[in-house]
C-alpha cells in the first residue's frame, strides 16, 4: 500500500500534455494531481477511466491506471472495473459530447444504478476534438462548422439530466476555481456511490469565454450562487441578492437578500436542486457546489453480496447434478 | 378399425432401431416440457437420443393460430442418433394447427396422435381446413390414433376439482402419458419432475400425475386399433461411463464455469436478453458457488464494455448475444483487440440479417465473425459441433483468451443452444488446473511498469491488474508504440502492431490440435466438410452414403480462426470437396481463399437444421458428377 507521503508528482505521468494552450483542461488535471494525494488512498487502487474526445485523453497524463476507451462508453467499462474490484477508486472522465450524446445511455444508467464511481464531465458546450462542432449543451444559435447558420438544436442541462436519472450526488464547478472544485471532487470521492460532477471548461479554441460571465472577477458575483446545505441562497457583489422559492409557480425567483422566506439550500432535496440545476443567465446565476446529495445503497455492494465464489467440489456437483445414469 | 401398414423411411439405417418422435400443440401447450420429460424417461432407458425444439418467436400466440404452433422433437434410437432426424414417425398434434403444419414432415404410414376434442369448426377455420379431417379422407396413408384427449383429461382429473379451463391444462401430461405407455418409458422420473415443479401447488402436481397416469392407462387397456404396438427400442451401446442428458447452452455455461474455475480466475458475465442467447445468461445467473458474477447491462454495446473492463481489472470478461447484438459489440470487440485484453464473445447465431429469424438457427455470422469490425482485426473463432461439445469448447475459449490476452469468438447457434444430446460426464480430476500469470507487484523503487512487455512464445500482453503497487500503466484505444505502449502514430509503428496482432493470433494454429477426419480416409474421394452445428446431419449423411459403397470423408472444423496448420494440405489430398452449411457459402469461400481449392458450397436457410436426406442427395449428387468427369 502505498499512502504514505505522495505529492502531486507521483501523480503526474511522463507523458507530454496534449492539450490546446489555454485549455480548461490543464487546470482540472492540476488540480485532480493536488488532490489525489489528500485522499489518504492508495495510488494502485486509482483507475482512471475515459471514452473520446478532448477530456477523454486526461488519462494519459495521470499516473495512475488508466483505460482511454471509446467514445461514450467509460460508464460502461468502469462499472466492469468496480464490480471486478470494488477496492478500486474509479473515476470517469467525460465530455458534453461523449457523455450526454453518444453515451447517453450509459450515462443514465450509470446513474439509476448507482455504482460508487465517480463521473467528472467537463463540459465546454462544443465538440473540440472533431473540430468545433456544436454538442447537446450548445447554447441555441451556436455558429459551429455544422451549424453555420447556428444551431437549433436546444440543450439539455447535464446536472439535470443526472438527477433524473436518479444520481444520488450531483454538483457543479469550473475549470479554473481550483479550490472549490478540489472540494467538490474530494466531496464526491467521499460520497459512496455515483458521484455526478459538471465542470464548466473553456475551450478557448471552440468556444472561447462562453462561461466568462460565471469565471470573471468582476461579473462572476452577480452571475453565480455558492449554494452550501443549509445556508441561505444569497449571492451579488453587496449578497444584495436572494433566491427564493415562489410557491404559487412552483419556480425560482431572484429577490433581494432581506427578503422574507429566501430559499435555504437542502442537498437532500431533489425538487431543489433540479430547479438550482435549470438557473442560466441572464436571469439567473449559475448555481455550483453540490446540488444534491442523498445516499443511497450502491450497485456494486449489492452486486458482491451475489457474486459467487469457489466452493470444494463444485464442479463435480454440477457436472453431476439432476438425473445421470451408469453404463456399463 | 385397422391402421395403415407401417413403413420404414429411408432416415432410419436398417441397422438400427430408432423414432422420431413430435410433439406439437399451441404455445401455451406446455410441448417443450413434455418433451423435456420425454426426453429424460427416454435418457434413462439406455436409448441414444437427439433432441430439438422448435418453437415460434411469439410467447403466447393467438389460441389455434399455425404461427404459434410450438414443437418438440426427439429421435431416440439403439445407437448413434446424431440429428433429431429428418421425418416424423409419431406426431402428437394437440389441435389442427399442429396438425397442418407438420403432416408434410411425416413418414408415410406414420403414427398421428389427435386430440378430437380441440378439432372444433373455430380451431378448423385458424388452421385453414375447410372440414374437419379426422372426418373425411385427408388422413389417409398415416396412422390415426383419434381421441378425445380433452374428454379423457376432464376426467381424469375431476377429483381435483380443477374446473375446467385449469383442468384442460393437464392435457400434455395425459399425452405424454400415453406416448410413454407406446415407448414402454419409465414414469418416475416424470412424476418426481411435477411434484418438484409443483411443490407448491401440490393439487396442480397430483392433478397432472392423474393425468400423465390415466394416459399411461388408456394406452395399456383401452381398445385401441389393431396394429397398434408397443415400440420396443434396444438400450444403445455405448462407452462405459456416467451419462446425462445436456443441451447445447447448459455445456456452453458449465464449459465457461469449468474454464474459469480451473484457471482459478473471476468471470464476470455481461450480456443483454436476446433470443436465443439469452438462456445463458439465465444459465449463469445465481451460480453462487462459482466465481461467476452475471450483469445484465443497459444494452449490448455496455455488455461488451462492462466485460472488458472487467478484464481489464484482472476477471475474465464474457459477453454473449446473437447476430443483431454482435454486431453492436463490434466497436468493443476493436477496442479490447486494440488493448490486448482477454475477452469471450458467445455468438449464438439466428436466422437473419436484422430481426430475421430470432427463434431458428442458422449460421450466417461466421463472416461477421472473422471480418465484421473496422480495421485489421483478427481474433480466434472457434466452434463447437454439438451440444455436449460445447462443454470443452467453452473451456477452450476461456484457455485462449487468457493465454493470449485476445477477445475469442464462439460460434454457437440456435439449435445447437437448445438441442440436447446423451452426454458421457467427464471425470474432473482429469482436468488441469491452471493459474493466471498476472504481473506481481513492483518495488517502488523499481522503474515504471511497461504495458508493452510480451510473453515471447505467445506474444501476449503482460496482465497487470488495477490495485497492483508499482504497475500503474495507461491503455487505450489509440495505437500504442511497439516498445513502450505509450501513444504513436509513428507509420512504421502502425505497420508493426498490425503485424503483430496478426502475428500473435496466427501462432494460435501451433497450439491447436491438427485437423482430424471424422470418418472416411484421409484422402482421395469426397471430403464433405463442416463446421458447428451441421456435425449431427454430415455425420449420418457421410454414414449412409459409405454404406452406399461411396468413398466420402467427413471432416468436421471446429477451429476456423486461426484454421488447424495441417487442414490445407489434408483438403488438398481429396478429389472433391463439398461444405454443407447453414448460410450461403461462407466457409466454403474461405475455404477457397485460404487454400486455392475447389470447394463446392452446400448452403441451406430456411431456419431448420439440415436433414440427414439432403446431406446424403448432395453427396451423390457429388459422386455422380466426379463420376461423369
Amino acid at each position: 500500500m502505498t499512502t504514505a507521503n505522495l505529492t502531486l508528482k507521483d501523480f503526474t505521468s511522463d507523458q507530454e500534455v496534449r492539450w490546446c494552450p489555454g485549455c480548461g483542461d490543464y487546470a482540472i488535471l492540476k488540480t485532480m494531481q493536488k488532490l489525489l494525494p489528500t485522499l489518504n488512498r492508495p495510488k494502485e487502487n486509482q483507475v482512471f477511466i475515459s471514452g473520446i474526445g478532448c477530456s477523454s485523453r486526461f488519462p494519459y497524463y495521470m499516473n495512475t491506471y488508466g483505460f482511454h476507451t471509446i467514445h461514450g462508453r467509460a460508464p460502461a467499462v468502469a462499472t466492469g472495473v468496480k464490480l471486478a474490484n470494488p477496492e478500486l477508486d474509479v473515476w470517469v472522465i467525460t465530455g458534453d459530447g461523449d457523455g450526454l450524446s453518444i453515451g447517453g445511455n450509459h450515462m443514465m444508467h450509470s446513474l439509476r444504478r448507482n455504482l460508487d464511481l465517480q463521473i467528472l464531465l467537463f463540459n465546454n458546450e462544443i465538440y473540440g476534438l472533431t473540430k468545433g462542432q456544436y454538442s447537446p449543451t450548445s447554447r441555441l444559435g451556436t455558429r459551429s462548422p455544422s451549424s453555420p447558420a447556428g444551431s437549433i438544436d436546444p440543450p439539455l442541462s447535464p446536472c439535470a439530466v443526472a438527477l433524473g436519472a436518479g444520481g444520488g450526488f450531483i454538483a457543479r464547478s469550473i475549470d479554473t476555481h481550483s479550490k472549490h472544485l478540489a472540494a467538490v471532487i474530494g466531496a464526491g470521492h467521499a460520497h459512496k456511490g455515483t458521484a455526478f460532477i459538471e465542470i464548466l471548461q473553456n475551450c478557448p479554441i471552440y468556444n472561447d469565454g462562453i462561461f466568462e460571465s460565471v469565471k470573471d472577477r468582476e461579473t462572476a458575483a452577480d452571475c453565480r450562487i455558492e449554494v452550501e446545505h443549509g445556508k441561505p441562497l444569497v449571492f451579488g457583489k453587496n449578497s444584495e441578492k436572494a433566491i427564493r422559492l415562489n410557491r404559487d409557480s412552483l419556480a425560482l425567483e431572484v429577490v433581494a437578500a432581506d427578503s422574507a422566506d429566501v430559499l435555504a439550500h437542502d442537498e437532500t432535496n431533489p425538487v431543489i436542486a433540479q430547479l438550482l440545476a435549470a438557473m442560466a443567465g441572464p436571469d439567473f446565476p449559475v448555481a455550483i457546489g453540490v446540488l444534491h446529495r442523498q445516499p443511497k445503497p450502491s450497485f456494486d455492494a449489492a452486486f458482491a453480496s451475489r457474486k459467487g465464489e469457489s466452493t470444494e467440489g463444485n464442479l463435480a456437483a454440477l457436472l453431476l447434478s439432476g438425473n445421470t445414469w451408469v453404463v456399463t | 378399425m385397422e391402421l395403415v401398414a407401417e413403413k420404414r423411411d429411408e432416415h432410419h439405417l436398417d441397422a438400427e432401431v430408432g423414432y422420431v418422435v413430435r410433439f406439437a400443440g399451441d404455445s401455451g401447450d406446455g410441448m417443450q416440457l413434455t418433451g423435456a420429460n420425454f426426453t429424460l424417461a427416454t435418457a434413462l432407458s439406455g436409448n441414444d437420443l437427439s433432441t430439438f425444439p422448435d418453437f415460434p418467436a411469439e410467447i403466447r400466440a393467438p389460441v389455434g393460430a399455425t404461427f404459434g404452433v410450438s414443437a418438440f422433437q426427439i429421435y431416440l434410437g439403439s445407437e448413434d442418433i446424431t440429428t433429431a432426424g429428418d421425418a416424423v414417425d409419431v406426431l402428437v398434434a394437440m389441435n389442427p394447427a399442429a396438425l397442418a403444419t407438420n403432416l408434410a414432415n411425416m413418414v408415410d404410414g406414420g403414427l398421428v396422435i389427435v386430440d378430437r376434442g380441440a378439432f372444433t369448426g373455430k380451431n378448423l377455420k385458424k388452421a385453414s381446413y375447410d372440414a374437419n379431417p379426422l372426418d373425411d379422407d385427408s388422413l389417409h396413408g398415416f396412422r390415426v390414433l383419434d381421441i378425445d384427449i380433452s374428454a379423457q383429461v376432464l376426467a381424469a382429473v375431476e377429483p381435483f376439482g380443477l374446473g375446467h379451463k385449469h383442468g384442460l391444462r393437464c392435457k400434455n401430461m395425459w399425452t405424454l402419458g400415453l406416448v410413454m405407455w407406446l415407448f414402454d418409458r419409465d414414469r418416475a422420473a416424470a412424476i418426481k419432475n411435477l411434484r418438484t415443479k409443483f411443490a407448491r401447488k401440490p393439487k396442480i402436481a397430483e392433478a397432472n400425475i392423474a393425468a400423465l397416469n390415466a394416459g399411461h392407462a388408456f394406452g395399456e387397456t383401452a381398445e385401441l386399433p389393431s396394429g397398434l404396438h408397443v415400440y420396443r427400442v434396444p438400450q444403445a451401446r455405448s462407452e462405459p461411463g456416467l451419462y446425462r442428458n445436456i443441451t447445447g447452452t447448459q455445456a456452453l455455461a458449465w464449459g465457461l464455469l469449468a474454464g474459469t474455475e480451473l484457471a482459478g480466475i473471476d468471470m464476470l458475465f455481461a450480456s443483454y436478453p436476446i433470443t436465443p442467447a439469452s438462456n445463458l445468461l439465465h444459465e449463469l445467473s445465481n451460480r453462487r458457488n462459482f466465481r461467476v458474477g452475471t450483469f445484465q447491462a443497459e444494452d449490448e454495446i455496455a455488455a461488451v464494455c462492462t466485460a472488458i473492463g472487467a478484464s481489464f481489472a484482472g476477471s475474465l470478461g464474457v459477453t454473449s448475444s446473437a447476430g443483431p447484438g454482435i454486431a453492436l459489440k463490434s466497436e468493443g470487440m476493436s477496442l479490447a483487440i486494440a488493448t490486448e485484453l482477454p475477452l469471450l464473445v458467445v455468438n449464438t447465431q439466428r436466422g437473419g440479417p436484422s430481426t430475421g429469424l430470432p427463434t431458428k438457427t442458422e449460421q450466417s455470422d461466421l463472416n461477421m465473425a472473422l471480418f465484421g469490425r473496422h480495421g485489421d482485426t483478427p481474433i480466434p473463432v472457434i466452434a463447437p459441433a454439438t451440444p455436449p461439445d460445447c462443454f470443452g469448447m467453452a473451456r477452450e475459449a476461456v484457455r485462449l483468451a487468457i493465454g493470449y490476452m485476445t477477445p475469442v469468438m464462439l460460434l454457437s447457434d440456435g439449435y445447437l443452444a437448445n438441442a440436447s444430446e446423451r452426454w458421457r460426464i467427464p471425470r474432473v480430476d482429469d482436468f488441469e488446473r491452471g493459474e493466471v500469470a498476472y504481473a506481481p507487484p513492483a518495488a517502488p523503487e523499481a522503474a515504471d511498469f511497461n504495458p508493452a512487455s510480451r510473453d515471447p512464445q505467445t506474444l501476449a500482453r503482460t496482465w497487470a491488474r488495477p490495485g497492483t503497487p508499482g504497475l500503474e500503466h495507461r491503455i487505450g484505444g489509440i495505437e500504442s508504440d511497439y516498445d513502450t505502449g505509450d501513444i504513436s502514430y509513428e507509420p512504421a509503428n502502425h505497420q508493426k502492431m498490425t503485424d503483430l496482432r496478426a502475428r500473435k493470433i496466427a501462432g494460435i494454429a501451433a497450439d491447436i490440435p491438427p485437423q482430424e477426419v471424422d470418418q472416411g480416409g484421409g484422402s482421395g474421394g469426397l471430403a464433405v466438410v463442416g463446421w458447428g452445428s451441421t456435425y449431427g446431419a454430415i455425420h449420418q449423411g457421410v454414414k449412409r452414403a459409405r454404406l452406399e459403397g461411396l468413398e466420402v470423408s467427413h471432416i468436421h472444423v471446429r477451429y476456423l480462426n486461426p484454421l488447424p496448420r495441417n487442414l490445407g494440405e489434408l483438403l488438398a489430398g481429396f478429389d472433391a470437396i463439398l461444405v454443407p452449411e447453414m448460410n450461403t457459402g461462407q466457409f466454403a469461400r474461405l475455404l477457397r481463399a485460404e487454400y486455392l481449392l475447389d470447394v463446392e458450397s452446400l448452403g441451406k436457410v430456411s431456419g431448420q437444421p439440415f436433414k440427414i436426406g439432403e446431406i446424403l442427395a448432395a453427396i451423390r449428387g457429388k459422386w455422380a458428377k466426379l463420376e461423369a468427369a
